[in-house]
Parts: C-alpha cells; sequence; structure tokens
C-alpha cells in the first residue's frame, strides 16, 4: 500500500495510479451528496441543465453533515460518511455525467459503480464511519450551499478541504473492490469456523 | 417544576451530554487494544482515525459521531421516591433542550407524517425502559442509540432441537450479513428465550454492561468468548475492510423459554458505543457513575 495525497481537480492518470488498499488525502473542493441531490442532478443532466457547481476532477462525499450558521457563516460540526450503497443506483451515471474522479462514503459499493469506475477513471475512497470530528476538522471553508430547499442533510455543501483522509481506496479503477473481496473471503471463513466448532452447514 | 423534575431534567442533560462526547474507558481501552493488535494496514489506518476522533471529540467538546442515535433511557427507580410520575416528561423536555444545547442531531421521524420532529421527540420517544428497586434512589442510563448499527439488530425464531449449536450459528451468519454496513467493529448483545421482544429487549440492555465484564456465570462467560474468538475469524475486520478485528465484545443475557421455542437476538452497538449512567439520591446529591463530571 502507498499513500497519496492529491489536490482537485484530479486527472484521470492520477486516479489511475491508485490501487485498493492505498490511503489518499484530498486537498481542494469535494461535494456532498446524498439520495436525493443524486436524483435531482441526474433529472438536471437529462434536461440539459447545468449544476450549481462543475464536478469535474472533484470529489462526491456520502454524507449528511451537522452544520451550524455563525453569523453568515456555516461552520461543519461533525460531517462522516453515510452508506454508500443507497447511491449504487445512481453513481454510475453521475460519474459519467459529471466527471467526478473521488466517490467518498462508507461500506462500499457495488457491481455497477465498480465498472463505471473502470470505465470513466475514478475510485471509491472509504473514510472511517463515525469519525465525524476528524472529517469536520480537515473542512477549513463552506464555499457555499445549493439545493438547501432539499433539506440540511440532502443539501450540496461545497466543502473546501485540506487533507481530508485517511480514505481507503476500497474500489480502484482497474475494477477491483475490496468489499467483494472480503465479502468472499467472510464466506470462506464461516465454512471454517462451522467446521471447527463442530456445528454443522 | 418540582425539585424532582428539575433535578432529572438537569441530569439527564448531563448524561447525553457526557454519553455523545466522551466515550466510557472499557470502549476506548478495547479500540486501543484492537489497533495495537489489528493484522491488515487497511484497518489499523481505520482504527487510528477512530482512535483521533475520540481524541478530537473530547477536545472540541464536540459529537463524537454526526449520528447522535434515538435517545433510549434506562430508569431504576426507588419505590420509596415520590413523584416518580414526573420523571417520564422531565426526560423529554432533557432531550429537547439537549437537542438545541449540545447540539444533537435530529433524529425522530414521524413514521406516518414522514417529517422530522426536529428535537428528537415524537410518539414513544425518547423511550423508556422502567425497573422498581427498593429505596429512594433513582438510576438513570442513556443510551443514544446510532442508525447504522440498528439497522442490523436481528431476531431469529430458531429449532430448539438444535441447542447452542443452532445459537452459534445464528450469531455467525448475523454477522457475515451485517458486514460492512454497522460500521466495524462492534459490540454483541446476544440473547436468548423469553419470546421475540423479551430476547432483544435483553441483547440490547446487554450493551449496557462493560466489556471487562464477563457474564458472572462461568458457563455463559465461555460461551461470550467462544462467540467472540468465532465472528473475529470471519475477517470482515474495521469498516468492512479486511481484518482481525470485527466485534469488540460479546455480552450475553437470557430469559427461560417456551419449550417449543428458542428466541435469540442479536443486538449491535457501534464502536461509539454511547452510554452513561447517574444516580440521584434522596437528599438530590447527583452522582455520576460512569464518568467523570465536567
Amino acid at each position: 500500500m502507498a499513500t497519496y495525497k492529491y489536490k482537485t481537480p484530479i486527472s484521470e492518470d492520477d486516479i489511475r495510479k491508485l490501487k485498493v488498499n492505498d490511503v489518499l488525502y484530498i486537498t481542494g473542493t469535494i461535494v456532498t451528496a446524498r439520495d436525493q441531490a443524486h436524483r435531482r442532478a441526474l433529472e438536471w443532466a437529462k434536461q440539459g441543465k447545468q449544476l450549481p457547481i462543475n464536478l469535474n476532477g472533484l470529489a462526491v462525499f456520502h454524507c449528511g453533515p451537522i452544520v451550524k450558521k455563525e453569523g453568515d457563516k456555516w461552520i461543519a460540526v461533525a460531517a462522516g460518511p453515510t452508506t454508500s450503497t443507497r447511491m449504487d443506483i445512481f453513481e454510475d451515471e453521475f460519474i459519467k455525467n459529471f466527471g467526478v474522479r473521488v466517490v467518498i462514503g462508507k461500506g462500499g459499493m457495488g457491481k455497477r459503480t465498480t465498472e463505471a469506475m473502470k470505465k470513466h477513471g475514478a475510485v471509491y475512497g472509504a473514510f472511517t464511519g463515525g469519525a465525524a470530528v476528524l472529517a469536520a476538522k480537515a473542512i477549513k471553508n463552506i464555499r457555499t450551499v445549493e439545493w438547501y430547499d432539499l433539506g440540511m442533510p440532502e443539501a450540496l455543501w461545497i466543502f473546501e478541504v485540506e487533507e481530508f483522509g485517511p480514505l481507503s481506496i476500497a474500489i480502484d479503477s482497474h475494477g477491483n473492490n475490496l468489499f467483494e473481496a472480503v465479502a468472499k473471503t467472510t464466506e470462506e471463513n464461516r465454512a471454517k469456523i462451522y467446521e471447527k466448532l463442530g456445528i454443522g452447514k | 417544576m418540582n425539585d424532582i423534575e428539575r433535578t432529572v431534567e438537569e441530569t439527564a442533560i448531563n448524561l447525553l451530554r457526557l454519553a455523545v462526547i466522551y466515550l466510557p474507558e472499557d470502549i476506548k481501552q478495547a479500540l486501543q487494544h484492537a489497533y495495537e493488535t489489528e493484522t491488515t494496514e487497511a484497518g489499523k489506518t481505520n482504527l487510528k482515525a477512530i482512535l483521533d476522533n475520540i481524541k478530537l471529540a473530547e477536545q472540541t467538546q464536540t459529537p463524537i459521531c454526526q449520528d447522535t442515535g434515538t435517545i433510549i433511557f434506562y430508569i431504576k427507580a426507588g419505590a420509596q421516591t415520590p413523584n416518580l410520575h414526573k420523571i417520564q416528561q422531565a426526560l423529554t423536555n432533557a432531550t429537547r433542550k439537549a437537542t438545541t444545547q449540545i447540539p444533537l442531531r435530529p433524529n425522530a421521524v414521524d413514521p406516518i407524517q414522514g417529517k422530522n420532529t426536529g428535537d428528537n421527540t415524537g410518539p414513544n420517544i425518547p423511550y423508556t425502559h422502567w425497573e422498581i428497586t427498593q429505596g429512594n434512589q433513582i438510576e438513570i442510563t442513556v443510551m443514544p442509540k446510532g442508525g447504522g448499527s440498528e439497522n442490523v439488530c436481528t431476531t431469529g425464531m430458531l429449532v430448539p432441537g438444535e441447542g447452542i449449536n443452532g445459537l452459534k450459528k445464528f450469531v455467525i451468519d448475523t454477522v457475515t450479513k451485517a458486514g460492512s454496513k454497522p460500521c466495524p467493529p462492534n459490540i454483541l448483545g446476544v440473547a436468548i428465550g423469553g419470546g421475540s421482544d423479551i430476547a432483544m429487549k435483553l441483547a440490547k440492555k446487554a450493551l449496557l454492561r462493560p466489556l471487562n465484564q464477563p457474564n458472572p456465570d462461568p458457563q455463559v462467560a465461555t460461551l461470550e468468548k467462544e462467540l467472540l474468538d468465532a465472528v473475529n475469524q470471519l475477517g470482515i475486520g474495521p469498516m468492512g475492510l479486511g481484518g482481525k478485528w470485527t466485534i469488540l465484545g460479546v455480552n450475553i443475557d437470557y430469559a427461560a423459554r417456551h419449550p417449543a421455542s428458542y428466541p435469540a437476538a442479536v443486538a449491535f452497538n457501534c464502536w461509539a458505543a454511547r452510554r452513561a449512567t447517574a444516580r440521584i439520591h434522596s437528599d438530590g446529591r447527583v452522582e455520576y457513575l460512569t464518568h467523570k463530571m465536567r
């Protein structure tokens, strides 16, 4: 495993260097998007409407943060990842349409997303679930919020971050998916444990 | 508002704040030990991030995780305490105030209207489990329970003829199926018997027992250890990225069962295993049992 530190916008060449189990830190711009924001973004793309921010080369973060307003300024209090599998139904089109290079979340994603990442040059970076204060510390500024009508957790929060991570690369742009590999090993281990405990199939 | 209402409310707000910011010592020690003995790089990286996050939360007095959970109370009420009927309202008021003061994320959604109530209270929430004890003290425990780990809690009506072997399979299968979803490493509460509801109630309550206190029955303590070793051989690892530490501890409780039934329940808690307890004495003095008051 190797550690990489990238600045946004990230190029396809740099993304292709990353392999599963590497660790990535990102400096630059990352944008939160959950279920509702993914859905709306794809609807807008279909209608040929421009998104409020150009996502090309940036990272999208599956996160519904706790934010507070001090004067005119938004401050991120706690901003850990949410479960990514819910976005599996959108992410391949999202990557294809908007050119995001990194998807950040927890719990991993499936085949469709893995294939899109291979085809278009993107990776999945797992951020530690629950480590919300660590994430908030790396958010140096909230540039703006878009689509606030979707509610605080579902809005597009545009974060300026410094060395945001550690992100464990769990899906790379070469078709490797660490979560699927672990799930396969787990199944094999389960059979061995059954045998060891003498509890049948 | 009378004295008991005020004392319960203030104490419950303090307990909520202590629980969401400061993890109990036994959990911190278990996570430190997991970090030191984890075998995979990805596992170590994630456990390090967890330990860093715990320290940062304490330094900045910020909730450890943005999901500050569903608010559940466990009360041991001394039968001679006056005005016990005022306690539920005091706990609801405390939850409402804590939501804006700490702050907590509003996590109570009316399932019929689909609307977030905005203050962590709603029908039957915060939920309170009552136990009547002797004397005139009140013991309050709060468990802010995270959603990700709640989503994989499982009840099973097993086949009585398979006995303990059936239970072992059920626990191993449940952890396998949960995989990366509950943000491993987790804590497991396991319960057998009673009925489907009683088993889950006991399993969840077992999550309150510190990890360094095995079941007092040596036979059950052995089963706890055997199950812990078994599930940690699955290799799911921290955050499901592979590794030695999937579960930090297994706590078992049980009730007698119907001859035809073998109810079993597995409750998961987050590594951010938030709980805090205080005792209110009859003279109004408050003693914090799990945390240093700060």
